[in-house]
């Protein structure tokens, strides 16, 4: 729909630097230099404050809850959110009692993203190629279907899908988890193939000449020239996983499989009265955030020059 | 044609079904299948956890006419879109603004997407902590500076407009970028005539790029409004709905109905409303907008 240039303006930056000479300060200046201030101080500052509060003594907080600085500074609540401490001294550390121990949850957080990234980048891959290289009847159609599918409001298929899983025996599976997004998304289809289209077809009939058959081709061939694309669309998918909450918590509620969003979200309700342990529960959202932030440092490039493609998303 | 051709051509086609096979089944499980009975349910009385379901033909769709809280959801949900959408936009085109100013900084751009990818959940949970009202840092600023603290996340007349603006900050940097790829794609040549002609910096920003970045604007701003109609993490994490009603927006109260007093009938006939609204909006922002025709061509 938007614009599907993947091309990075990086170029754009050295014109830039080139261009730059002194200049006399204008009004216009200041207002952007304010502008960029405000936009890091608001963009940055939730995250330092939960680490701040991440890194306090929760009794401590009442009585210095504006200082920059942690308020009587510990790990403790690092250790209760990673299960290193007991219920006991995540009591007396002035936590709720109630379980914030997210071990479990970002173990099973890992293996649910992992199943979902392979499995849809694996199938998507697949028909994307098919969508755009290969001849077959209703090609066209069966992909406008496809694409149409991207503004079905989730809640409308989540009813029904809801029934299918548990009709199944699957509520607090792995496979009850994953299944709605395991084999595709709309989505991924339609950005695997911007990409396909884009590769000269005289390389595969080079290949197809040398006598490879389509498989070859696809994985040997397409699957290597391809693979920035696919790597963006796998990190965009794990963390689109990572994150996700509605669907994990109707169906994976049980401990054993239960991610990070769906504990995390049930804490609230589980601290009803009385003050919630909120240096844990900070340490928490850190401990959850940190995957993604860990990404965005190794791809964040990839990251960012995506956008320009989820115009449609 | 040859005669080899139609051989080559059914091969071709059992290729295309292998390569096609896992996704087409996932599509036609989880998308094609769900949404024909998203329509079929709600013409029934299909409850969680009863496998029988009558037809009960228009019912559903009456009941919703006479139910106050299905029609205090849809105006929740419009005043939380109105907020949302409305200062998200002015902050995204601010942001842009100073993203095209730095030519796009990698660091920059990167700096601003970063809330964009944390979780609903996570983000949820940083103001729920920052809008405490005894203990969050935000009262403590409000007090400093004279206003006095806000009961934000628990008052009726704060829920709604907390909620949107969180999503405010999660969202705008996203947007932002979103609008500056459609700048990048303004040639060179129209800015800076417009700079000879004595436009200053600010004025050549409000009257000519915006008006030229009008087709991507409508491109985003329907994106982003069918996103915003559809708030539900922010909300469950933080009131639950509450205070009361003051923040049940339609996607919760589908929610409520379907899972927690088990009227899958009700809830689906809801979402077929809420699938409708959404097509109305998409359609008339975009014949609003003008989105397909652009102003360089």
């Amino acid at each position: 729909m938007s614009a599907v240039t993947i091309d990075t303006p990086a170029t754009a930056g050295a014109a830039a630097a080139a261009k730059r000479q002194r200049k006399p300060v204008k009004p216009t200046d200041i207002v952007f230099w304010a502008l960029v201030a405000v936009l890091m101080v608001v963009t940055l500052f939730p995250f330092y404050w939960s680490l701040r509060t991440a890194l306090s003594t929760n009794s401590a907080l009442p009585a210095n809850s504006t200082g920059l600085l942690p308020a009587n500074f510990t790990l403790s609540g690092f250790e209760r959110a990673l299960g290193m401490s007991s219920t006991e001294e995540a009591i007396a550390a002035g936590g709720s009692g109630a379980e914030i121990d997210f071990v479990t949850a970002l173990r099973n957080s890992f293996i649910l993203s992992t199943m979902v990234t392979i499995g849809q980048v694996l199938c998507c891959a697949m028909a994307a190629y098919a969508f755009a290289r290969l001849r077959f009847p209703f090609r066209n159609q069966i992909f406008f279907v496809v694409l149409t599918a991207l503004m079905i409001p989730p809640i409308f298929t989540l009813l029904p899908n809801f029934l299918w899983v548990q009709e199944r025996g699957w509520l607090n599976t792995f496979q009850g988890m994953a299944a709605p997004r395991l084999l595709m998304t709309p989505f991924a289809i339609f950005f695997l193939r911007q990409f396909f289209l884009s590769i000269p077809r005289e390389i595969e009939e080079a290949a197809s000449i040398d006598g490879a058959g389509r498989f070859r081709t696809f994985f040997k061939i397409i699957v290597p020239m391809a693979a920035s694309p696919i790597a963006t669309l796998a990190v965009l998918t794990f963390i689109e996983q990572w994150n996700d909450y509605l669907w994990p918590k109707l169906v994976g509620q049980d401990e054993s499989v239960r991610v990070l969003t769906a504990s995390l979200g049930n804490f609230r309700s589980q601290t009803p009265q009385g003050t919630p342990d909120w240096a844990g529960l900070m340490a928490a959202t850190w401990v959850s955030a940190l995957p993604i932030l860990l990404l965005l440092m190794l791809a964040g490039k990839r990251l960012v020059n995506s956008i320009q493609f989820s115009g449609i998303k | 044609m040859t005669a080899g051709r139609p051989t080559r051509d059914v091969k071709q086609w059992m290729t295309a079904a292998v390569f096609l096979a896992p996704a087409m089944v996932g599509f036609a499980i989880f998308y094609l299948r769900p949404t024909a009975l998203g329509f079929y349910n709600s013409f029934t009385d299909k409850e969680l956890l009863r496998p029988e379901a009558d037809w009960v033909g228009l019912e559903n769709y009456r009941d919703m006419l006479d139910d106050d809280v299905f029609w205090n959801a849809l105006k929740v949900t419009v005043y939380y879109v109105v907020v949302n959408i409305g200062v998200q936009t002015i902050c995204a085109i601010g942001i842009a603004w100073v993203l095209d100013r730095l030519s796009g900084s990698r660091l920059m751009r990167t700096l601003v997407m970063t809330p964009y990818l944390m979780s609903n959940v996570v983000v949820a949970l940083l103001f729920l902590w920052i809008l405490d009202f005894r203990l969050g840092v935000m009262n403590a600023f409000l007090d400093w500076i004279g206003i006095g603290p806000k009961p934000f996340l628990s008052s009726k007349e704060w829920a709604i407009p907390s909620i949107a603006l969180i999503n405010v900050w999660r969202h705008m940097g996203y947007t932002a970028l979103l609008l500056f790829a459609g700048l990048q794609t303004i040639p060179k040549d129209v800015k800076e005539a417009a700079l000879t002609d004595g436009c200053g910096e600010i004025q050549r920003f409000f009257r000519i790029t915006l008006p030229l970045l009008r087709p991507v604007l409508a491109v985003v701003l329907v994106i982003t409004l069918i996103g915003s109609f559809q708030i539900f993490d922010t909300v469950d994490v933080t009131t639950e709905g509450g205070p009361v009603n003051a923040s049940r927006v339609i996607y919760v109260y589908i929610f409520d109905q379907a899972f927690g007093r088990r009227n899958f009938g009700y809830a689906s006939a809801m979402s077929v409303v809420l699938f409708a609204i959404l097509a109305v909006v998409t359609i008339v922002q975009m014949r609003l907008l003008r989105a397909n025709e652009s102003d360089l061509a």
